[in-house]
């Protein structure tokens, strides 16, 4: 899981790479998602790359069988953490990829204070529910 | 139509990339946060992995581009304020993440399987950010 998992990395900075390269945007799900959904008059762009992202896993599957991943998620787990990504990655301007990957790549200080305090509050959040479930 | 058909491969690549790093697995985010227990460190190297790429391009390659290939211009943020806004936004995403072993790239890219929780998820996620836009902006109007 070594190897897959540096591979894998190294697809998502070549992405974001390439995103900067060919659109002069930053490659944060959040905000494309939001954009796409809500503002898609002013990056139209963005749709198409939210398909793109649905292909992915249908690529993968082409070359190297299907894998799909395995959910034993609790409804209330799915709709609060669903609704807390939504209005964090909101607020906060950024989640994993626009912070954790491209903020800290561009030497953006608020993106490493900010990917900080998001592993420390979900590290806090499962020892939490490791004790009480 | 170029500057779409690059999204297109460009998303296509990002989600490859969440896929065939685990990261769509709820279980590999849990086992991620989970450092007081079974740790598993590949979200680590996945990370580090990207930040390899992507931090050379930012640093070097960047500045000395003037213009992207089919888009109008460079965005990045202009920000540089660490303001409650930040803190707060990052702390509860942080919750969310821990709770559910899911953010938006892996929840998107999982609508591929047409797994229920996942439209469930993404429902919420889209709530969420629409209760965040409510919130009163602090700097005059976004």
């Amino acid at each position: 899981m070594i190897a897959t998992s540096i591979f894998g990395g190294l697809l998502i900075g070549l992405a974001s790479v390439s995103l900067m390269l060919f659109q002069g945007r930053i490659a944060g799900i959040s905000s494309i998602v939001y954009r796409a959904i809500f503002q898609l008059k002013f990056e139209s762009w963005a749709l198409t790359f939210v398909i793109g992202l649905v292909l992915g896993p249908l690529l993968v599957a082409a070359l190297n069988g299907p894998a799909a991943p395995v959910f034993e998620l609790a409804w209330w787990q799915v709709t609060l953490g669903g609704l807390l990504v939504g209005f964090g990655s909101r607020l906060g301007s950024g989640c994993t990829s626009g912070h954790g990957v491209c903020g800290i790549s561009r030497g953006s200080v608020r993106s490493v204070v900010a990917t900080l305090t998001f592993m420390v509050t979900g590290v806090m959040t499962v020892f939490l529910m490791g004790m009480v479930l | 139509m170029m500057i779409y058909l690059t999204a297109l491969a460009t998303g296509a690549m990002f989600g490859a990339g969440l896929v065939v790093s685990g990261m769509t697995n709820p279980a590999n985010i849990h086992g991620f946060l989970d450092v007081t227990g079974a740790w598993r460190p590949h979200l680590a190297l996945v990370m580090m992995a990207a930040i390899a790429v992507a931090l050379p391009f930012f640093q070097w390659v960047l500045p000395r581009l003037s213009k992207p290939v089919y888009g109008a211009n460079f965005l990045a943020p202009l920000s540089t304020v660490i303001d409650q806004r930040l803190l707060l936004g990052a702390a509860v995403f942080g919750i969310g993440w821990g709770v559910s072993g899911l953010c938006p790239g892996p929840a998107i890219v999982g609508i591929a399987y047409l797994e229920p929780q996942i439209f469930g998820f993404l429902a919420a996620m889209l709530v969420g950010m629409r209760l965040a836009d409510r919130l009163p902006s602090p700097s005059a109007k976004t």
